[in-house]
């Protein structure tokens, strides 16, 4: 088995090997070795509120329908006629009583069992009718209303899997009074020419974010948001944040908060207006939380990588975004915005202008974070000869002193991807 | 009943900054603006939703746009440095309505963009805008893109002013 990722402790050097972002082999691999093996990001509960309610998506490759069933479950099928194979849901979203394949006219419950066969009269005794319904994901679970499947029956459950990573959601979460989160209308949808994984690290690499995003910077500080860090602290950002291994290759960044939360910090960008409000956000966050827990909710940021590619990124607003390679060099990204579900109208707004300041394909800052990507990607072209990455930055400080400037965090997905790469037959 | 406009004015405006951009002369495309233009983009799945309950590509009040332009001016901003080159062919130009001072209008768009070692991509779609006359001058005081594709997929971010 080829060594992908070569750590030496003592020398303090991390390398990967550049052909885990150019090699269809290694692509190949990912399919089985991750794609097939992880909880896999498919959608929120929100996404579908009502019966009936579904989304058809790509996840992992296969085209799948996330919906909600008639008794209220949330449901999950490979989106695939059992008769010859066509899709049985071709539309995006909406809400239907039944998925009906437009070839033979196969059509099927929200629970997936098999409604009505054309003709059926003509098929045998033996016919399986009961056995024809739409193929469940092998294993589908939730976190807190997040939905996950999973292509591999005998995976651990979900719980499990999510370890550390729980208690960052949770912090998410919690920004809801009722604990409730909602995915808002308004999918973005774009592609990056540049392998998956490093939109991974791009997600939660802090050392890049006073180069890449020098023009988000100014027009933060044109707006009287500091951003200069404290002199002679040797930081590169305004504050000191941590790296964080959440255990099974989960990740984030914790970082105290500079640049404003709709929950629940003021910054000059949200207006005069809403000072009171953010405010009353805040007190309510107070007295069901605690002083301590709100502070931890409404003053820190956090980018959070479930391993291995759905990140939440809970800062100047709220984004989940997935991604899947299409190739070696092509990714596909989705991102949506997420907030409580009781946020008045204001609030609403709010979040979402907030969200625009910085993330999406046309922010204020992900698409200089795309043109970075794409210039590793083109680099990339000279692997054969220039074979290795280094990710060795913070390895001069302990595990748990890592910043979020430094790359140990990183270092936990690669190890993640390592070890799974290795194990697989 | 006087005319508000007519579709050739419409047309000049509409020509004139199509230029303007495609010269990358962001400045002096400003001036076509009122002082309280906002610009929009909205999400592909969803090209007549409203910004404040819809989460798009780009809204922009126009104390934003004024911060857009100066962040696509500035060569720090990778994604477009060097500048992309652009093409825009407009065409289908109606006036739609009129309500008061503010004309609607709208139109369909072609901008072809290119960059060094990267295909060209091709946005298609309508403009939709809200003109007002400013001492006798037709400016524009809201410009909407919506976009024709399904999703923005290979087209990638919208770095640009579309």
């Amino acid at each position: 088995m080829t060594r992908y990722v070569i750590e030496d402790r003592e020398r303090m050097t991390f390398s990967v090997d550049r052909e885990t972002l150019v090699s269809p082999d290694v692509l190949e691999r990912e399919h089985r070795a991750i794609f097939e093996t992880c909880w896999i990001y498919v959608g929120h509960g929100s996404e579908v509120a009502h019966p009936g309610d579904f989304k058809s998506r790509l996840v992992a490759g296969r085209p799948i329908i996330l919906c909600r069933d008639r008794q209220n479950a949330v449901r999950c099928f490979l989106n695939t006629c059992r008769h010859r194979g066509a899709l049985v849901c071709t539309e995006r979203e909406g809400t239907t009583r039944y998925f009906t394949c437009r070839y033979h006219g196969w059509t099927y419950d929200t629970d997936g069992s098999l409604h009505n066969v054309p003709g059926e009269d003509a098929y045998g005794a033996n016919f399986d009718r009961a056995g024809l319904g739409l193929v469940p994901a092998p294993r589908l679970e939730a976190y807190r209303d997040f939905y996950f499947l999973n292509l591999d029956p005998n995976a651990v459950a979900l719980d499990t899997y999510l370890a550390g990573a729980k208690e960052y959601i949770d912090l998410v979460v919690e920004q809801s009074p009722s604990g409730q989160l909602e995915v808002i209308a308004g999918a973005q949808e774009y592609d990056i020419r540049a392998n998956w994984k490093l939109l991974v690290e791009n997600s939660v690499d802090d050392y890049h974010l006073p180069t890449t995003h020098t023009t988000w910077l100014n027009y933060m500080r044109s707006a009287g948001v500091t951003t200069r860090p404290p002199r002679d602290s040797g930081l590169l950002l305004p504050t000191k944040g941590a790296g964080k291994d959440l255990g099974n290759g989960h990740l984030t960044t914790d970082n105290p908060n500079f640049r404003g939360r709709p929950v629940a910090a003021w910054i000059s960008i949200y207006g005069e207006d809403a000072k009171e409000d953010i405010a009353a956000i805040r007190r309510e966050l107070v007295a069901r939380l605690g002083e301590a827990r709100a502070a931890r909710v409404a003053d820190t940021n956090r980018n959070l990588v479930i391993f291995p590619n759905v990140v939440i990124n809970d800062g100047s607003s709220v984004t989940v975004r997935t991604f899947f390679p299409k190739s070696p060099d092509h990714m596909q990204v989705t991102a949506w915005a997420m907030g409580p579900v009781e946020e008045t109208p204001a609030q609403r707004a709010r979040r979402l202008d907030a969200f625009l300041t910085f993330y999406g394909p046309g922010g204020f800052a992900t698409p200089d974070d795309v043109a970075a990507l794409e210039l590793v990607q083109r680099g990339l072209a000279n692997t054969r000869d220039v074979r290795w990455s280094d990710v060795s930055r913070g390895m001069n400080r302990g595990p748990d002193e890592q910043l979020n400037t430094d790359e140990g965090h990183l270092r936990v997905f690669w190890r993640r991807w390592s070890a799974l790469m290795e194990r697989a037959p | 009943m006087s005319i508000a406009v007519t579709r050739a004015e419409v047309e000049d405006l509409f020509y004139r900054e199509a230029a303007l951009l495609d010269a990358w002369q962001i400045e002096a495309w400003l001036e076509l603006l009122t002082e309280d233009a906002g610009y929009y983009v909205p999400p592909n799945d969803k090209p007549d939703a409203d910004h404040r309950t819809t989460l798009f590509t780009i809204a922009d009040n126009n104390a934003r746009l004024r911060e857009r332009v100066k962040r696509i001016m500035d060569p720090s901003c990778h994604a477009e440095y060097p500048h992309s080159r652009t093409r825009r062919f407009i065409s289908n130009v109606r006036v739609t309505a009129t309500e008061g001072d503010r004309i609607r209008v709208a139109a369909n768009f072609m901008v072809h963009r290119f960059r060094r070692d990267s295909d060209m991509r091709v946005f298609v779609g309508e403009y939709r805008y809200t003109l007002r006359r400013e001492h006798g001058t037709l400016k524009i005081a809201e410009r909407r893109a919506v976009l024709d594709a399904e999703e923005l997929g290979t087209l990638g971010a919208v770095s640009f002013i579309l």
